[in-house]
């Protein structure tokens, strides 16, 4: 296929940053380029580059047979280019936004009836035409950007991390799409930091701050972490405990939950993990499985991830069978339409709790009333033994709570946040110090002390925002998506705290629609339509869509299995 | 509860002061506008041109004719030839008034009887034209007390001798600066207030302290209070730059003064929670506080008496609290208010306060539920 | 230019200007700046802000009654600017002064009649609340005016030989029953154009930035001058639309006279609107955050067009400073060219040097908002 996009040596700086540097890379059509790396790698910076938005400061970059920096408006005639927020305007409706991009790029008459036709049927958005784009629901939103990219047939898409805040079955629909374009010729960029969705891709350029550090098939990539991937499972309750001390093993180079078991990478050169090795006592069983693009990722990018938790040790006593959080027919209507349909699930202490599900499926109306932020129009919440709508401040001194996205105050310092929240939970004198000490230690905060918060890197807001969410020791911590758009590196860091947390006795209770989210679950709820439609171990749902065609089906091929399922039910 | 709510106005005010924007919008437009607007806000009127048109050819024309030219009031006093030089004149506005004394001015005065001046003067400049006759009508009495006693008449027994108190030269800055003071309290009041809880929801720190042990009535405390002290401290910095840079006369009780800046900010902050337990993001918080700020401004009296207007809308400044506080301001500043006048408008603006906190409480909650 | 790319020049702008026309009719705080706002102040404006004093409460204290004094309270009780209160003893009054119940008192020594009638030296004796300078100096106008009327008709009455006296004869030109309204209502129109012209376009554009679509526009065929074109068109037809809803509303429900043509004042209006809708788009270029786009805005135009542009306060009283400040607001040149328009007529002397100087500072915006528009993200 022929060559697309040509990178000669592109370099680009903000300031003092050098967000570009000495890039050299090509793009051909007929396949999907993915652009695969870490938060701040450059991933947008080049996407935007290679539309002729930015000027390279050094550096030759060629599209389509035009020079990027001075034939820009050609450029802009022949390729098709969704932002982040796929720049739709949301106070406009379908039609409206499909008309405005038809006018712009000039297609007209009985083309653009063609056009709308098409794209409609392809996108499934025939029957929302009416619809304000604010309306919709993150899939049909990032599928109309799509469509407005394609009102002309552009030989070339670039779009920026289409994935975020998308739900599995839109994202397996927006691949779908996808590849139906690449078989038209079409050459596709899509920059991610999901490790799952670059190992779609025809061809990855992998970045980290700005440098190249591999362009070619994820397979090639992939094929370098071969032999070093194992899976060691019956490790049961203890396993968060277990890859917590094999990270802290020089041999092992990368490690991740996977259901009731966890799954190590071995440093190069390395042998076999066995029990013995890793230190434990029981039998465990060891099963060498395929390598996978994440593997070889986190290998390349050479950092491994701090599984060590200073938040290790254990503090509650109680009762590990107790009953901390439940919901009793949980329901929620707004009108006529049910957001929430008798929802009921029990949460054991120490248990973390995913409730999962596709977009607009209820688990947001949910969380919000386990939170005592909704009132529920029937049903009961119990959380650590009160009904925090109605419980008032001594209930809500019990949990914690983590929001979606970076949500403490971006003008504070970092001691300023944490103190702030402390004198918030009550915690007064001695204990507010020493509170803020210990969360100073545990987080590594100390060189961030005095910086805006706003200004940090994303890992260290993660952490901070964690660290105000668990200072005060809450009973429950509620998480609502909080890794959701975080790259693989940083989420691991996260999960390591999350899992210090809960070896101490700690419930946790998590809404997402992110599957590598979901595997650290103890067990996950799935959410469909306002309902309940499983429950079990993340392996346990695995394993209820196994078939002779997917013996080992993923947890998204299953969360997608259940919900087609439900849908077939429904329909009979 | 009181060590949570003195928590939430410590990272209020920090909040305030470490961003930017709000920094920006609290120091630069109220310092720029208190220098500007007290400069421009004058209802002096100086500097202006007229025109004389004398078709007398007498010396008492002349004479008349020469005492404008002096008076200081008017920049300038050109001269017309003829009638048809009036209308352009007036029309392109190069004056604001032609003084016309006709061709038998020094024939009339000499026969003993009244000599009429016409003054034409520029309509679409009403009030600074109703002063400009202020000014001739001074000239012409002066004139005319000369000429009665070069006549030997003796001066006219009765006589108007007009004093004003309070601010004997009737010097416009002793008007304006304290009534920026009313002005400036409010636009920091409301801002502060509606934009704080339109920013949280916006950055979704909001339902971060919804779900710690806050309750509804500490987070309005923890609102209200950085927006009073951010309020008085701007009310304070007026009120040394009044005495200290523009000199006007502080006459009254400070701590009477202070009470009725806690009470008018009490209702200000109200409003502006008000606002801000409506809207949804800081864009409408903007809008809904500039909404209620120009009618506020404009009713208050601050730029036309409220006695001017007609009845029914006197009625509807009684629910202006910068109505009641630009009385205290004016009336501690200038003229020593005794403590039972400034009462008279205290308790008014108390019963906005209670009016708009409570109503902003009933529509925070409800708008949680 | 070959016809085809001229034709898709014209799509891509009328597919912007229908976009940003629907989006006005959906935003609700577009209703408001473009709606609620110009009729509140409109309708404040009409009825209650007026400069003429109506009601001045004033209190006649005289010390000793008698026939001469009894024909000079008639007179204060007779004129329509008064409502007059009558006492034996200053002392009464001076707490209604402090209070401001009071505008003014007017004190008659008990010793009037007798100096009067022997030829000395007689002074009726004014106070004025200082406090509001402008307010007062309208009293001692006003007080000045009805003794000066009275003095003619006690001469008049008791026949004695006047002597020759100037009279000033005023007559107010253009708005003879002094109706404030008549010239505040013209200079109004220009404080509600500025605002939709710049607060409202400053916003939209820092929207655009703000919520990713600019990127998106960006990407396509479009060229910046298209992006301005359309952007501008809508802005203003919505400002134009206010400008007439508010000279129609002047001119209807408040009886102000228009004596201009509609020729003139679509001009001068048009002149007017671009130098606003540019100095939107130049703050919103250089904002790309509505926040601090609003609040430029505020101070930039609408805080001027209020105060500075003449309309409530004479330009020529303020300090030199001041005075040149005003000479960059294209407000200042609006207001005086709307009044001429409304109260006297299609003056040329004043309406072609203020659309030129408008015409100047729209082409100096739009040259910096066109330099400062980055094509790129840079």
């Amino acid at each position: 296929m022929a060559t697309l996009v040509e990178l000669d040596g592109v370099s680009k700086r903000f300031g003092a940053t050098l967000a570009i540097d000495a890039l050299s890379a090509v793009v051909k059509g007929g396949e999907v380029t993915g652009i695969v790396g870490p938060d701040g790698a450059g991933k947008t910076t080049l996407l935007r580059l290679i539309d002729g938005l930015l000027r390279a400061d050094a550096g030759k970059i060629t599209v389509c047979g035009r020079n990027a920096a001075t034939e820009a408006a050609a450029i802009h005639t022949v390729a098709g280019y969704m932002p982040q927020r796929f720049g739709l305007y949301e106070d406009l409706t379908v039609h409206e936004n499909l008309t405005l991009y038809a006018d712009l790029r000039g297609v007209v008459a009985a083309e653009r009836a063609r056009a709308f036709t098409r794209l409609l049927g392809f996108t499934k958005l025939e029957p929302f035409q009416k619809r304000l784009a604010g309306q919709l629901s993150g899939g049909m939103k990032q599928k109309l950007g799509l469509a407005c990219t394609l009102i002309r047939k552009p030989e070339l898409l670039l779009l920026d991390e289409p994935g975020v805040g998308v739900d599995p079955i839109s994202r397996r629909e927006l691949w779908a799409m996808v590849y139906e374009l690449v078989d038209q010729g079409i050459g596709i960029v899509w920059s991610t930091s999901y490790l799952d969705e670059a190992e779609r891709c025809g061809n990855v350029i992998v970045l980290n701050e700005g440098k190249l550090l591999y362009q070619g098939t994820p397979g090639a990539l992939t094929s370098r972490a071969a032999g070093r991937s194992f899976l060691v499972t019956e490790a049961g309750e203890g396993r968060r405990k277990l890859l917590s001390h094999a990270m802290t093993l020089p041999e092992i180079a990368d490690g991740v939950i996977q259901g009731r078991g966890i799954r190590l990478v071995v440093a190069e050169g390395e042998a076999a993990p066995t029990a013995a090795s890793l230190g434990v006592a029981e039998e465990v069983s060891v099963w060498p499985v395929a390598p996978r693009f994440e593997d070889a990722f986190v290998a390349l990018l050479g950092a491994k991830a701090t599984h060590q938790s200073a938040l290790a040790g254990v503090r509650h006593a109680g009762e590990r069978d107790a009953i901390v959080v439940a919901a009793n027919a949980l329901t929620k209507r707004y009108g006529s339409f049910t957001a929430a349909d008798h929802i009921s699930f029990a949460i054991k202490r120490g248990e973390i709790f995913g409730l999962l599900g596709p977009n607009g499926a209820g688990k947001s109306t949910t969380f919000k009333m386990m939170c005592g932020l909704l009132r529920p129009t029937s049903g009961t919440t119990s959380v650590a033994g009160i009904d925090l709508y109605r419980a008032g401040s001594a209930g809500r001194a019990r949990i914690g709570y983590m929001a979606q996205k970076f949500s403490l105050y971006g003008d504070l310092s970092v001691r300023q946040n944490l103190a702030f929240f402390a004198g918030v939970y009550g915690l007064k004198g001695e204990r507010r110090a020493a509170a803020i000490a210990r969360m100073i230690a545990t987080f590594a905060l100390t060189p961030y002390l005095e910086a805006d918060s706003g200004s940090l890197p994303l890992g260290f807001k993660q952490r901070l925002a964690l660290a105000c969410a668990i200072m005060h020791e809450p009973d429950v911590l509620f998480l609502d998506e909080p890794t959701s758009g975080v790259d693989p590196l940083t989420r691991r860091e996260f999960w390591a705290h999350i899992n210090a947390t809960v070896e101490r006795g700690v419930t946790v209770m998590v809404t997402t629609h992110f599957m590598d989210e979901a595997e650290y679950c103890d067990r996950v709820a799935l959410v469909y339509r306002g309902r309940v439609i499983a429950e079990g171990s993340p392996d346990d749902l695995k394993a209820s869509v196994a078939t002779g065609e997917t013996q080992e089906p993923t947890l998204e091929d299953a969360f997608i299995a259940l919900v087609d399922a439900d849908e077939s039910r429904l329909a009979s | 509860m009181w060590q949570r709510i003195a928590h939430l106005i410590r990272k209020e005010l920090l909040a305030v002061w470490r961003d930017r924007k709000s920094r920006m919008v609290l120091i630069g437009p109220p310092l720029l506008q208190l220098v500007v607007f007290s400069f421009a806000i004058t209802q002096e009127v100086r500097n202006l041109d007229i025109a004389v048109l004398n078709q007398d050819l007498g010396v008492d024309s002349r004479e008349l004719v020469a005492r404008f030219a002096a008076s200081p009031y008017f920049r300038t006093v050109g001269a017309l030839r003829g009638m048809a030089e009036i209308g352009p004149a007036l029309d392109s506005r190069d004056v604001i008034a032609v003084v016309q004394i006709g061709s038998d001015f020094s024939r009339s005065l000499a026969a003993g009887n009244a000599a009429p001046v016409q003054i034409l003067l520029d309509g679409r400049r009403s009030n600074a034209a109703q002063i400009v006759q202020g000014y001739a009508l001074t000239i012409v009495d002066s004139f005319n007390a000369d000429l009665s006693e070069r006549h030997g008449h003796k001066p006219p027994a009765r006589s108007l001798v007009a004093r004003a108190w309070f601010n004997p030269n009737l010097e416009s800055l002793w008007s304006t600066v304290p009534s920026l003071m009313v002005i400036l309290t409010m636009l920091v009041g409301v801002i502060v207030t509606a934009l704080s809880v339109a920013r949280e929801r916006e950055l979704g720190t909001f339902e971060q302290l919804l779900v710690s042990p806050l309750r509804p009535i500490e987070i309005l405390i923890g609102k209200t209070v950085p927006a009073l002290i951010i309020g008085l401290g701007e009310g304070t910095a007026i009120l040394l730059a009044a005495v200290l840079a523009f000199r006007v006369p502080f006459t009254g009780s400070l701590p009477l003064l202070y009470a009725g800046m806690v009470l008018y900010l009490a209702a200000v902050i109200g409003v502006g929670l008000f606002i801000s337990s409506l809207v949804a993001t800081q864009q409408q918080a903007v809008l809904g506080a500039f909404t209620f700020m120009a009618p506020a401004m404009l009713l208050s009296g601050f730029a036309t008496p409220v006695e001017n207007m007609p009845d029914w809308l006197q009625m509807l400044t009684l629910g202006d609290p910068a109505r009641f506080f630009l009385v205290i301001v004016k009336g501690i500043f200038l003229k020593d208010m005794p403590a039972s006048e400034v009462a008279q408008s205290l308790w008014p603006m108390l019963l906005i306060a209670v009016a708009t906190l409570s109503g902003a409480t009933w529509f925070f909650r409800r708008r949680l539920q | 230019m070959n016809p085809a790319t001229h034709s898709g020049r014209a799509r891509r702008i009328g597919g912007l200007i229908r976009k940003e026309t629907l989006q006005i009719l959906r935003d609700p705080s577009a209703m408001v700046i473009a709606g609620i706002l110009p009729l509140l102040l409109l309708f404040l404006f009409g009825y209650g802000v007026s400069l003429d004093l109506r009601q001045v409460a004033l209190c006649l204290v005289v010390e000793q009654p008698n026939a001469e004094t009894g024909s000079l309270a008639a007179s204060f009780a007779n004129s329509r600017y008064f409502t007059l209160e009558s006492g034996r003893d200053r002392r009464q009054c001076d707490a209604d002064l402090v209070a401001g119940r009071l505008k003014g008192v007017v004190v008659v020594a008990a010793d009037f009649a007798a100096r009067a009638s022997r030829g000395d030296a007689a002074p009726i004796q004014v106070i004025v609340d200082g406090s509001d300078p402008n307010t007062a100096g309208l009293v001692q106008n006003y007080i000045q005016g009805v003794f000066g009327n009275w003095l003619r008709q006690q001469q008049i009455a008791s026949a004695a030989p006047a002597p020759a006296q100037v009279s000033l004869v005023p007559r107010l030109w253009y708005n003879p029953s002094i109706e404030s309204r008549n010239f505040l209502l013209p200079g109004l129109v220009v404080v509600i154009m500025a605002l939709i012209g710049t607060l409202l376009t400053a916003l939209v554009v820092a929207r655009e930035w703000e919520r990713g679509t600019m990127e998106a526009l960006m990407s396509t065929p479009i060229g910046i001058a298209e992006l301005l074109i359309g952007k501008l068109v809508p802005y203003f037809v919505l400002g134009m639309a206010a400008m007439a809803i508010s000279v129609a509303t002047a001119v209807f429900v408040f009886a102000v006279p228009y004596r201009g043509s509609v020729a003139a004042l679509l001009l001068v209006s048009s002149v007017f609107l671009a130098s606003m809708l540019a100095l939107g788009l130049l703050i919103s270029t250089l904002a790309r955050n509505q926040f601090v786009a609003s609040q430029i805005a505020l101070i930039g135009a609408f805080l001027p067009a209020f105060l500075l542009s003449g309309l409530i306060f004479e330009i020529s009283s303020m300090p030199l400073p001041i005075r040149l400040l005003t000479n960059l607001l294209p407000a200042r040149y609006f207001v005086p060219a709307m009044q001429t328009l409304f109260l006297v007529g299609d003056v040329g002397a004043v309406l072609v040097p203020s659309t030129l100087s408008m015409a100047a500072i729209a082409a100096v915006l739009f040259a910096a908002t066109a330099r400062n528009t980055r094509t790129r993200l840079d």
